[in-house]
């Protein structure tokens, strides 16, 4: 007896996570991303010490059964503030890049379905915004406001926008010439209609997979920012602020230095290759574009 | 082709005005007077008052910004607070050792990415693709001072191979290039995983192109077909990447001059923030800046005369 059942149909967003999970690079990258998700979002129980608890008489000790990956200076456990510093990333990392997304959809969508001139405008801008290094850029504002959580979000917000604002532009410029949008025009759709219900979702893919790709970038300024004393002040751990006491006491001990750099390169490693894998499954044409 | 010249570097000129003026609004924008805000909490009230006539305080906004430009014309970007030196003089002293520290980098990560793009692409879907593939993944985003700090640790620290701190001694090239190693692996090793993959896909590309095609059929060699024909037009999206990436290469310097001590604009700006040396933290910005868009602006002209479908199109 033949089985006549159709297997049903998945979602859209089962059928990403399908095809994510069956290429070993996506599956490597959704696992660490989960880890990091899950270490941060459960800091308070995950780490075994208060990461600003000070015990002098144990500083600087290397890794052993009471302190995993050993204290800093001052007698603080460095494995809890390794666990409490994804927290801040991930602080600095999600308000930037929606906060940025949110800006550049809005620009985006308006220089490339609007009049040529206000495409010019926002084009000239973006192209202004972008003419600052960000880091020299993030370092005179924070000479100027002095260094804070949010002046690093704001800054890296700011010069972050045309990223994304470029990419909804060209794909809202080649949907408007779309047949489909045509059709939607002549039957009497007002602009608004076709710019949230059939532009949106077909930029938001692409979107996402450059979000994953950006997250790296972000959580690697803001520790640099902290790493040179310019981001989350002190007592806040931060990978960074780890990674410029490491670097003050390199000649004493190795382990600050090693213990602040894995989590920013697993980090890194694991949404390149999340947003890599995203890339192929959203959209196969764009294979080898991403990146810097 | 000239005019497609004229009106890039027209449009560098606009941007740059647009910029310039961005950085001078902020400097406004901050709560208190500018003189202050410029100056800093160190200095002299005789450098308050040349300060407030140079930038014409009293006039409006507009004239101000007016002022600001023909100064920086002039090559005037004021004094510095500590030294009173011209700030332009203590600028320009620091841009060659970054530039050279940029150039060295992205000089050797060009030639090794190139050469395993071009391996990866004739060699397409081996062992050593897939290798080069995921070790360009996994190091394309991992952060310049990161690098700079492990490669401290272990090259310099610990097996001491090369030195941690310095440029080397002027004059002396040996010197100055084993001080340049390990700075020059922390920004440059990114750029070998991303100038791999990017070369990779545009050579495979063109490789599947009609003129290549009948460059096969008439039975010229692979190798002559890749290295003469092929590679040209393959490391085309490599010169706008670079151009483009000036940007990062320029963040990644300051990290990387920080951690090895090295002079540079980078050390210059972060020694400026800390004794709160205004003048010398915007000219730094002003520089790196100018430095950004003309290097995107020469990058998109190279591409137009190496590629003439830019220069007609679009």
């Amino acid at each position: 007896m033949t089985d006549l059942t159709v297997p049903k149909p998945r979602s859209e967003l089962g059928e990403i996570v399908y095809h994510l999970v069956r290429d070993p690079l996506g599956l490597t990258g959704l696992v660490i991303v989960l880890l990091i998700l899950a270490s941060a979002l459960f800091a308070p129980w995950i780490a075994p010490y208060d990461p600003i608890a000070l015990n002098v008489p144990d500083r600087l000790q290397g890794p052993g059964a009471a302190h995993l990956l050993g204290t800093d200076q001052l007698g603080r456990d460095t494995f809890s503030r390794v666990i409490w510093g994804g927290r801040v990333a991930l602080q600095v990392a999600l308000p930037t890049i929606g906060g940025a997304i949110l800006i550049g959809l809005l620009l985006g969508m308006i220089a490339g379905y609007g009049p040529k001139w206000i495409d010019n405008l926002i084009v000239l801008l973006f192209d202004t915004v972008r003419s600052f290094p960000t880091v020299m850029f993030a370092l005179a504002v924070v000479a100027l406001v002095g260094p804070s959580l949010n002046t690093v979000i704001v800054v890296i917000m700011v010069t972050s926008v045309p990223t994304y604002g470029r990419v909804v532009r060209t794909l809202t410029q080649s949907l408007k010439e779309a047949e489909f949008i045509t059709a939607e025009k002549s039957l009497g759709a007002s602009t608004p209609r076709i710019m949230t219900v059939h532009i949106l979702p077909n930029v938001l893919g692409p979107l996402a997979v450059l979000a994953a790709m950006d997250i790296p970038t972000v959580v690697g300024l803001e520790a640099g920012l902290s790493f040179l004393g310019m981001g989350v002040k002190p007592p806040t751990p931060s990978w960074g602020s780890l990674l410029n006491d490491g670097y003050n006491l390199i000649r004493n001990t190795p382990w600050l230095i090693i213990a602040g750099g894995i989590p920013l390169i697993l980090t890194t490693i694991g949404f390149t290759f999340l947003g890599e894998a995203l890339r192929d499954v959203v959209d196969p044409k764009l294979r080898g574009k991403g990146g810097k | 082709m000239l005019s497609y010249v004229i009106k890039r570097i027209g449009l560098a000129a606009v941007i740059t005005v647009l910029a310039v003026s961005a950085l001078f609004l902020i400097v406004h924008m901050i709560p208190g007077d500018p003189v202050s805000t410029m100056l800093g909490p160190r200095a002299t009230p005789e450098m308050r008052a040349a300060l407030e006539a140079r930038m014409g305080l009293d006039k409006p906004l507009i004239a101000q910004i007016g002022l600001f430009f023909a100064n920086m014309l002039r090559g005037d970007l004021g004094m510095d607070v500590f030294s009173n030196r011209p700030v332009t003089d203590i600028v320009l002293n620091q841009v060659p050792y970054t530039l050279t520290l940029i150039l060295v980098s992205i000089s050797w990560s060009a030639v090794l990415g190139i050469a395993l793009g071009c391996y990866s692409a004739v060699n397409r879907n081996s062992l050593g693709d897939r290798l080069t593939g995921i070790l360009s993944v996994s190091v394309i985003a991992v952060p310049a001072f990161v690098v700079a700090l492990y490669s401290l640790l272990i090259f310099a620290v610990k097996l001491q191979w090369f030195p941690a701190i310095g440029a080397g001694d002027a004059g002396d090239w040996g010197d100055q290039l084993h001080h340049l190693v390990l700075p020059s692996l922390a920004i440059g090793l990114s750029w070998v995983g991303y100038i791999a993959r990017l070369v990779r896909a545009s050579m495979l590309e063109v490789l599947g192109e009609g003129h290549i095609r009948t460059a096969r059929a008439f039975g010229l060699p692979e190798r002559r077909i890749v290295f003469g024909y092929a590679l040209r037009l393959a490391i085309l999206p490599t010169v706008t990447v670079i151009g483009v990436g000036m940007g990062f290469l320029l963040s990644a310097a300051v990290f990387t001059e920080i951690v090895f001590s090295r002079p540079g604009l980078g050390k210059l700006v972060i020694d400026s923030i800390t004794t709160r040396n205004y003048p010398v933290v915007m000219g730094s910005v002003l520089f790196s800046t100018l430095i950004f868009v003309a290097s995107t602006t020469l990058a998109d002209i190279i591409n137009a005369i190496l590629d003439p479908r830019i220069r007609a199109g679009k």
